[in-house]
């Protein structure tokens, strides 16, 4: 690719949502929005290494990308006409550019989050609203996409023109929800960045534990988001969550490519930028209302970022926090993440007393009986420490998470 | 990819005096469209070279003081900012957009370093650990 070219697809990486995002409120159809965007692309890539890049290229690519809408608008009015005339009914006489002109005083933000919530609609797949969102907000090609999911790159082409047609076909109006949508459609679009930045964190597939493009792509869009809707709590809790988990990405990985617990991490490898983003990202979250589920999730994991060592950790506020985090969005993994809590505040029998709660909960879950002899081995109840890590090995998927089970079982001989 | 976005400093910039409202300003719409693009993710102004210091070492020497301020304004830094984006391009485009930060300077200068990530060099991190792990014993 020539520099020319290089430079231009940057301008248009930094345009493209706004663009689709006016378009698709001129057009009603986001589709074909992004068609628009891209043809008035294709256009810069003739026209400017020629004449030369205008002065504000963003400004020309908007200007060149509403022409063409218009154009598309007159010809479906015309084509609607037709259809009336067949239906004997009379035409409504309509400027086209007047009424687009009218439809655009307001600021691009609102036309964004419009983007952001239609991206996430709930009458699309959660994978069609990841694909969508990183097309449409994130500016990535389908080539990008694919490679950060490990899936050949037809699958996701097939998988955004069927979102594109769902989208269509639900008669989905481009607009921000309001009244009591709006928290179950916020919802949708925290869980669907969320999942991005999983696929990134704890890679499901492929040889890297971590794939950070995807984390950090995450994080882009969250940071977006939180600046489209800055008065939703959860938002920010969110992306403090995201800020302060991606700042351990680099010491969380040994040479090896084994994974390190966040307790025997080296501090001095966190990404300190990233924490002290995550604590204003928190404290924005918390001045703004009650602490929702992310926003919870980030006051424990910003409890860890303040510890300067592990030893330093403040257990009894990270138990307290897994308490409010149970009562609202409780689930027996929670009560088990609180059980370790109260162990390490209160003391191993406290710690096991909910734990062995969770027995009937979480059958076949490795994790528990792990957690079980962790804390019955601190109570020197050696023998039934010893069985429970034999047992959570056996029911470990990934093979040195059993190898590391059974060392444990091995040294308490 | 992170960028630092380094913004040179002019005689004027060099005398200390506080930028126009106007510039603080500009500045402050600038970011806030760098924010809103998810694009920032730190940003700082320096005070003037004559507040600072530099501490010089030599190959056998304890290291020796000097302080500020420093001749040569265009080999000085005015202020930064830590960017995130997805190419060289990229940043370059963002630094374009940039309003001028010395308005009354006859040439300013905002300077884009990708910022050197040590985990891209193989098995440098893990030769740098075993060497602290090494000291430690």
């Amino acid at each position: 690719m020539s520099d020319a070219a290089r430079t231009i697809e940057a301008i248009y990486r930094i345009e493209a949502p706004k663009l689709i995002a006016r378009l698709a409120r001129m057009t009603r159809d986001v589709g074909q929005a992004e068609e628009l965007a891209q043809d008035a692309l294709v256009t810069a890539l003739e026209r400017w290494p020629a004449d030369g890049m205008p002065d504000n290229p963003g400004a020309w690519l908007m200007q060149s990308a509403k022409h063409r809408a218009i154009d598309a608008l007159r010809r479906r009015q015309r084509f609607d006409r037709i259809g009336e005339a067949l239906a004997e009914a009379p035409p409504e006489r309509v400027d086209v550019a007047d009424a687009v002109a009218e439809r655009l005083d307001d600021p691009i933000g609102d036309d964004l989050l419009r983007l952001v919530f239609t991206a996430c609609h709930p009458v699309l797949s959660p994978e069609a609203r990841v694909a969508l969102t990183l097309r449409l907000l994130g500016g990535l090609t389908v080539d990008e996409i694919a490679k950060a999911f490990l899936v050949p790159s037809p699958t996701i082409a097939q998988r955004i023109v069927r979102a594109k047609a769902a989208l269509a076909e639900a008669h989905v109006p481009f607009e921000v929800p309001r009244g009591d949508e709006l928290a179950e459609r916020v919802a949708s679009v925290l869980a669907v960045l969320y999942l991005i930045f999983n696929e990134g964190y704890a890679a499901s597939g492929g040889d890297a534990w971590t794939r950070p493009a995807l984390c950090d792509e995450a994080l882009r869009l969250g940071r977006i988001v939180a600046e489209l809707a800055p008065n939703e709590p959860e938002v920010h809790g969110l992306v403090a969550l995201m800020e302060i988990q991606a700042s351990r990405l680099a010491a969380r990985v040994a040479p090896d490519g084994s994974p390190i617990l966040l307790l025997d991490q080296n501090r001095a490898r966190w990404d300190w930028l990233l924490v002290r983003r995550g604590l204003a990202a928190l404290d924005r979250a918390e001045a703004l209302g009650p602490r929702g589920p992310y926003t919870l999730q980030a006051a424990i994991a910003a409890c860890h970022a303040r510890a300067r060592d592990a030893a330093q950790t403040d257990w009894a506020r990270i138990a307290a926090l897994y308490g409010e985090l149970s009562a609202i969005a409780g689930s027996p993994i929670v009560e088990l993440n609180r059980a370790v809590a109260v162990g390490m505040a209160e003391g191993p029998a406290a710690g096991l007393a909910i734990a062995d709660e969770l027995v009937d909960a979480l059958p076949g879950y490795h994790l528990l009986p792990s957690v079980r002899g962790d804390l019955l081995a601190k109570l020197g109840r050696v023998t039934e420490a010893r069985a429970e890590f034999e047992r959570a090995a056996a029911m470990a998927g990934n093979a040195r998470e059993r190898e590391l089970l059974l060392e444990r079982a091995r040294k308490l001989r | 990819m992170r960028f630092m976005i380094i913004v040179k400093a002019t005689k004027e910039s060099e005398t200390g005096a506080t930028p126009s409202p106007e510039m603080i300003a500009c500045m402050g719409k600038y970011n806030e469209e760098l924010t809103k693009a998810g694009v920032m993710l730190d940003a700082a102004g320096l005070r003037a070279s004559k507040y600072g210091a530099r501490v010089k070492f030599g190959p056998g020497k304890k290291p020796t003081v000097v302080d500020g301020p420093f001749t040569e304004a265009k080999e000085l830094v005015a202020g930064f900012w830590i960017w995130e984006c997805k190419s060289r391009e990229e940043a370059i485009e963002w630094a374009k957009r940039c309003p001028n930060p010395h308005p009354d300077a006859s040439e300013s200068e905002i300077e884009i370093r990708p910022i050197f990530d040590l985990s891209e060099v193989p098995g440098l991190l893990e030769q740098a650990q075993a060497i602290i792990d090494a000291s430690k014993k």
